[in-house]
């Protein structure tokens, strides 16, 4: 398994670098975004690229911006300064001569169909089964009638492992399992991307294995994903780039081996050496 | 009572010679003994068993003019006026408390002040001068037009004393409805996490479908008790629409009261009782509605009153069994 993951990252990194003007545009770019609470600036100019395919995992001590970073990405937060494009598209904003106009609520809700974000704490809709989970989104949405839309979640939920689990309702499952019934119902949208905040923080040790399992079987299909994490280990094995984050800004980034194994930084090594 | 062997004595130890203390694997553990709930069941019973008896035997409330006045068709009249009125107030009320709610909520400063607004003044205002201007107003203009200011009508009521006795009573009560209906909408949209918002965003879902299978359902869980408070108050409104000459139950028992002043007594224990039953159904019609937007808040459904019932005697049974075999 993790001799195949190798090699896929190896292959994708043989790609090399993608310059701007190459033909597909970037998964994910993130334009000098600033952010702030009140006074307090949590994101201080921040640069990012993910190209499509690549898994991207984001590293930094708590408060450090990680959050409202993925959160900037699909417009749950607004910057003040700059603005995040996906697969080219700018998100929550159009360009209008030279500036940036603000879109309306209904089309960043269009936007944010093709972006998959998964909570920390699952956020699933309690009173819907597992099955209407997965399935309300496309319907909502209208991308698919209901019947297909069941036949699509019922394929998730088989993909995910929780093929027996379509009529329960979410708080009869696990941390686990509904971790993985969220991912099932972000996939259910088909996102060009799907955005992970700490997606196995708020489980039992024991049952973090079975949703990093699910990820790592995203991660070798070819899904676009960025990862907020504490697992180093896991960022290591299928990450193809490490950023590291800390007080709003990137401090590096690069392949698991250099970020994590031969860190440059001082504040890097310094996160490291506490998390290991 | 006998103590089953093993169980666990604290007071009766002999002073002297304590035999060594016996293992405490597997063994029953003895429930406390509640003295205090014996002697206050006793007292609650022998109180309730005085009322009753009073009810029963005291001539004042003269039983057999009840058993007169209970179905006669003025009453259930009167009770059917009751109830359509109920009903109308109660939807257009709740209709309009999400509106309100909604506004209250909405970003636009205009809207949240509108509702503001409507709800300080109609909580203010007591219902039944609000009933005596809808009464004196329609007294005034005959014909109450609905449509543009200074232009064309699009519904037009009149005629009928009834129609229009029945509407201001329903316009009244429903406006007044509304405003407390708003707090309590506004509330059990409030209660729900932040983190469900968060996630209907996420996946896109449109406004509308957020709010309709998403945020309300779930803030319906708190809003059902509270309000079945505010209708069950509002089944008691009604009984104002008697000053808007409509006959509810109340406005028919006060009528026929001063035709037959000596029946007043059974007349208002008439009245209770039919408010005894509805406010009886209503709460029947709580516990389901609650049960139904349980799902998925716990584990496992809360039992029904039968099913409650059955493990109730079960446990009982299980319980003299295990004492009959010690
Ligand atoms: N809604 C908010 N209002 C004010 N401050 C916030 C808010 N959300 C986050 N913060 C602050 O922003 C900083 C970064 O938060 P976050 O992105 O959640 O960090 P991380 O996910 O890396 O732990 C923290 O200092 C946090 O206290
Ligand atoms: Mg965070």
């Amino acid at each position: 398994m993790s001799a195949e993951t190798a090699q896929t990252v190896v292959t994708t990194k043989a790609a090399g670098p993608v310059g701007p003007a190459e033909a597909p545009p970037a998964a994910v770019e993130v334009h000098g975004v600033h952010k702030w609470y009140g006074g307090h600036r949590v994101l201080d100019g921040v640069d990012l690229t993910v190209r499509p395919g690549e898994v991207t995992a984001v590293l930094g001590p708590s408060g450090s911006g990680k959050s409202t970073l993925l959160r900037v990405i699909n417009h749950l937060e607004k910057p003040e300064i700059g603005y995040v494009s996906v697969n080219g598209e700018p998100i929550g904003v159009r360009r209008h001569g030279d500036r940036l106009r603000e879109l309306s609520e209904r089309a960043i809700l269009a936007q944010r169909s093709r972006i998959g974000f998964v909570f920390q704490n699952f956020n699933l809709f309690p009173h819907l089964t597992v099955l209407d989970n997965v399935a309300a989104a496309p319907v909502a949405t209208g991308r698919l009638s209901r019947p297909a839309a069941r036949e699509l979640a019922h394929e998730l939920l088989d993909r995910v492992g929780l093929a027996d689990k379509a009529t329960a309702y979410p708080r009869q499952l696990s941390g686990g399992q509904q971790q993985r019934v969220a991912i099932a119902r972000a996939l259910a949208l088909r996102p060009g991307v799907i955005l992970f905040d700490e997606p196995t923080s708020a489980l039992d040790p024991e049952l973090v294995g079975e949703v990093l399992a699910v990820i790592r079987n995203l991660a070798t299909s070819g899904t676009t994903l960025v990862i907020v994490t504490h697992e180093v280990g896991f960022a290591r094995e299928v990450a193809d780039r490490v950023v590291f984050i800390d007080g709003g800004r990137i401090v590096e980034q690069g392949p698991p081996a250099e970020v994590l194994d031969n860190p440059r930084h001082e504040r890097t090594r310094d996160f490291l050496s506490k998390v290991l | 009572m006998s103590e089953p062997p093993g169980a666990v004595t604290l007071a009766e130890a002999p002073p002297a010679d304590p035999p060594p203390p016996r293992k405490l694997t597997a063994q029953r553990v003895q429930p406390l003994r509640r003295p205090g709930r014996w002697i206050a069941t006793v007292v609650v019973l022998v109180l309730a068993a005085q009322f009753v008896h009073g009810l029963v035997t005291n001539p004042f409330y003269q039983w057999d003019r009840f058993g007169y006045w209970f179905l006669r068709p003025t009453i259930l009249d009167g009770l059917l006026i009751t109830l359509e009125v109920t009903a109308w107030s109660a939807v257009l009320g709740l209709l309009g408390g999400i509106l309100l709610a909604l506004a209250r909520l909405s970003r636009s400063p205009v809207l949240r002040a509108a509702s503001w607004t409507y709800v300080w003044a109609l909580r203010s205002i007591p219902l039944i001068v609000v009933l005596l201007f809808l009464y004196n107003f329609s007294a005034l203009y005959k014909t109450l037009s609905v449509g543009v200011p200074f232009g064309p009508a699009f519904l037009t009521f009149d005629e009928s004393r009834l129609a229009t006795d029945m509407a201001i009573a329903v316009i009244g009560l429903s406006l007044n409805e509304a405003a407390y209906a708003a707090e309590v909408v506004r509330g059990g949209i409030l209660s729900v996490d932040q983190g469900q918002h968060e996630a209907a965003s996420a996946l896109g879902l449109p406004k509308g479908y957020q709010f309709r299978r998403i945020v309300f359902p779930l803030a319906l869980r708190s809003i059902t008790p509270n309000y079945v408070n505010q209708l069950i108050g509002l089944i008691k409104s009604t009984s104002l629409v008697f000053y808007v000459s409509l006959l509810d139950l109340f406005g028919t028992a006060q009528s026929m009261g001063s035709t037959y002043p000596g029946d007043i007594v059974p007349l208002l224990l008439v009245v209770t009782v039919w408010y005894l039953i509805l406010t009886s159904l209503v709460s029947v019609v709580q516990f389901y509605v609650e049960r139904y937007f349980a799902r998925g808040a716990t584990r496992s459904l809360p039992p029904t009153p039968l099913q409650k019932l059955r493990t109730g005697l079960r446990d009982l049974r299980e319980r003299a069994r295990r004492e009959a075999a010690v």
